[in-house]
């Protein structure tokens, strides 16, 4: 009996996007990524092909955060302590990007400041050769302070910067403009938001082969599904050939994950949610496997585990299969 | 894929006779589209157009059902792609793989505990589904023994993992009266297999490494008067897992291609060298029915349950709760006020904290659409016009001798406008994420 698989063909595809730039290319990266470029919903070859694997990233601080996860400085140890040695722990884990996140406060509890998130970019930048995506702390005028001196010390260096919401995004746009540097567009997982966005900054002048998009996502258990189909249907909207939703998508499953209750705490729950390292472990991968099957380009997380866990599943991906 | 009222208008005999009591066959086509009559109303109706007509109203994907001694079980009858095209209907039933080859009492241990595990999660309780009783390295009588034992434990559907048609003889009789899933008939076993089933009135696999072998099997078990049919492609990894379970529910669905018309079944980590949670997780969302695990690991277990819960929740409904003011601890009048909204993953996890707490606490619920706090806020749907109007239809001010409300601290900006709605109100911000309430208690409130 013959089997003819229904096929779709598409007529748009994801643009591709290149984040860090070697000193060739007027940077100090050792290597670039380039994300983006497929042309099927994820991984289905009969429809389009998937160009390159996704990414994965790894957050890491300025500073060691107060408020992580016991199980994460287990897993970091003193690396955390200093965000280049972070930043090549991370690298030496193998990871493909660093996605750093400026605190709002420094150690003694005071605002950060340009110095400091200048720094600690200089350390991250000296000690591993990955590219780099650096976010503000999430208030609008803090961020913009930051993030300024931020695109000014990584001239060159093809970072992103983030995060550029609707309330907030004219000067991080200027800066990577002025600088050369990328935009993470985020928006509250609704697809005319993010469509919207993308087309303000682009009014601006950035060129969309500079813009991630990040559709925001909940964590398994606590709104992954809202996500997880906001991205299902920006890839088909991209597909279909809508232009300001053809861009790379970036989410932090680790973010998301390792701030729910089931990652956090271990003691105190229910007996049935079992082993808590294993149970938080399994939290972050499985969020950030699904949103890899939904067609996330880039997906950030916090443990190294989950990144050798991730990578294994993201390689298989990649294998050619036969079908029918 | 129903048929649109003109397609089933040209299988009528077009002599608007009237008989069915409508004025014209094509009224009759466009009510019978719209499945507002039944076939049977038109006396004149062929056998032959009967037939293509009762198949062309058949589900694309077969609904198929197991039994235990008290639980039910029903998957398929799935009519989308992506689940914001409509939704997802029936969760994929998580079943335990035990091994016959076991010890009796073994076996008892383990499907009584893993039968009465149970998680709850935003008032939902997630269960494993059932068990799969695998023959491998059993006989007839130390298998029917197993599947005896294993029904002795749970009153959940059982699987029988059984390709030898002596063992599988052997676990039917063992599971009389039950309505279990017979795995699998294989292209050399399939009219021995079709007849147990038969006999035994029980949904049968059919196992086969590609999916034209497949069709012709499952044609072969159609032809034996099977109807009851789930699949085996034998997906082994990430990749082509993904792609032949895609592929399957297309052609059911975008090509009404029966002989792939069913729900499929999964083994993930069968092979000890693969990452079986992950697998699993891709088989939830995308497309199995039936899905075996390897072992009971609580740990592994409720995050699956939660995807899959996640995954099938109806996208049009977001689970909600009711807008309210609820006690939680016996608060008194002196007890603060914490607001939030109606989307239930956001009120369980804001009243579990408060709960576990110990604070005698009022939590405010406010009609916010059922989303979540910052996509209610970014929808209008959570602002203060919403929050002081929580306020006062709930009764809060009587409730209170204090005039303190805390917010959430997603939404801190609403706190100037708040106040203004709010006259005589000290409006507070509490912290951005639920697992940080009790400690917030402890240093802002006195």
């Amino acid at each position: 009996m013959t089997v003819e698989i229904p096929k779709e063909k598409w007529a748009g595809a994801v643009r591709e996007v290149t984040l860090g730039a070697t000193p060739d290319q007027g940077g100090s990266r050792t290597k670039t990524i380039t994300v983006g470029g497929e042309a099927c919903m994820p991984f289905l070859d009969f429809d389009g092909k998937t160009a390159r694997p996704p990414v994965i990233g790894v957050e890491i601080c300025d500073r060691k955060p107060a408020d992580w996860s016991p199980l994460l400085y287990q897993a970091w140890g003193e690396a955390m302590d200093d965000p280049g040695a972070w930043a090549k722990a991370a690298e030496d884990a193998g990871a493909d990007l660093i996605y750093l996140v400026l605190s709002l406060t420094t150690a003694d509890g005071e605002p950060n400041t340009p110095d400091h998130a200048r720094s600690a970019l200089r350390k991250v930048l000296d000690a591993c050769g990955l590219p780099v995506i650096v976010i503000g702390p999430g208030q609008a005028e803090l961020d913009n302070e930051l993030l300024v001196p931020v695109a000014e010390e990584g001239k060159g260096e093809k970072l992103v910067l983030g995060l550029c919401e609707d309330k907030n995004y004219r000067t991080i746009v200027a800066a990577a403009m002025a600088n050369d540097q990328l935009v993470q567009s985020s928006t509250p997982m609704d697809v005319n938001l993010s469509k919207q966005l993308v087309i303000l900054i682009t009014d601006m002048g950035l060129p969309l082969e500079r813009i991630l998009m990040d559709p925001t996502t909940g964590a398994l258990g606590y709104g992954i599904e809202y996500g997880y189909s906001v991205m299902e249907r920006l890839r088909l909207a991209a597909l279909q050939g809508d232009a300001m939703t053809q861009l790379p998508m970036v989410v932090t499953p680790g973010a998301e994950t390792w701030k729910v209750k089931e990652s956090k705490i271990g003691e105190g729950v229910p007996e049935g949610w079992g082993d808590w390292e294993r149970r938080a472990l399994e939290w972050e991968a499985i969020t950030a496997s699904s949103l890899i099957h939904a067609g996330a380009d880039i997906v950030v997380v916090r443990h190294p585990e989950t990144l050798r866990r991730l990578r294994a599943v993201t390689a298989e991906l990649m294998q050619p299969v036969e079908l029918v | 894929m129903p048929l649109t009222g003109l397609e089933i208008y040209k299988l009528l005999p077009q002599t608007n006779c009237k008989d069915c009591s409508y004025p014209t066959c094509l009224a009759f086509a466009m009510k019978l589209a719209a499945k507002q009559v039944e076939l049977k109303d038109c006396p004149h109706v062929s056998e032959e157009a009967a037939g293509k007509l009762a198949a062309a109203s058949a589900p694309p994907i077969r609904l198929v059902e197991l039994s235990g001694g008290n639980g039910k079980l029903q998957v398929g009858n799935e009519t989308v792609l992506f689940r914001h095209e409509k939704t997802f209907y029936h969760k994929p039933g998580l079943f335990l793989r035990v091994k016959a080859a076991d010890d009796v009492e073994k076996i008892k241990a383990l499907v009584s505990e893993a039968s009465a595990y149970q998680v709850d999660y935003v008032g939902i309780t997630l269960a494993l589904d059932g068990f799969a009783i695998d023959s491998d390295g059993s006989d007839a009588s130390s298998f029917a023994a197993a599947v005896a034992a294993a029904q002795s434990a749970t009153q959940k559907p059982l699987i029988l993992l059984a390709l030898e048609p002596a063992l599988a003889k052997a676990g039917l009789e063992a599971a009389q009266g039950k309505r279990p899933l017979l795995y699998a008939a294989e292209a050399d076993t399939a009219s021995e297999m079709a007849a147990l089933a038969k006999e035994h009135h029980v949904p049968l696999v059919a196992k086969a490494g590609t999916l034209e072998a497949l069709a012709e099997l499952t044609q072969k078990l159609t032809d034996a008067g099977l109807e009851d049919i789930v699949l085996d492609p034998q997906i082994e990894g990430f990749h082509e897992g993904l792609e032949r379970l895609t592929a399957i529910r297309r052609l059911a669905i975008k090509s009404n291609f029966r002989p792939l018309g069913f729900p499929v079944i999964t083994f993930p980590g069968r092979d000890g060298a693969q990452d079986g949670s992950l697998l699993a997780a891709q088989h939830i969302a995308k497309y199995a029915g039936f899905i075996v695990v390897e072992s009971f690991d609580p740990a592994a277990l409720y995050p699956l349950m939660v995807l899959r819960e996640n995954i099938y929740t109806d996208p049009q409904k977001p689970i909600q709760v009711q807008p309210g003011l609820y006690e939680i601890n016996s608060p008194d009048d002196k007890a603060p006020v914490m607001v939030t909204t109606n989307f239930s993953i956001t009120y369980f996890s804001v009243a579990n904290e408060v709960e576990s707490s110990g604070w005698p606490a009022w939590l405010l619920v406010a009609d916010a659409e059922g989303m979540s706090v910052l996509t209610a806020w970014a929808a209008g749907n959570f602002d203060a016009d919403r929050i002081a109007k929580a306020v006062k239809n709930f009764g809060t001010e009587e409730k209170v001798a204090h005039r303190r409300l805390i917010i959430p601290g997603q939404v801190a900006v609403l706190s100037g406008e708040l106040e203004e709605e709010l006259p005589g109100w000290e409006i507070m911000v509490g912290p951005r994420e639920a697992v940080d309430i009790s400690g917030y208690l402890k240093a802002m409130w006195s």
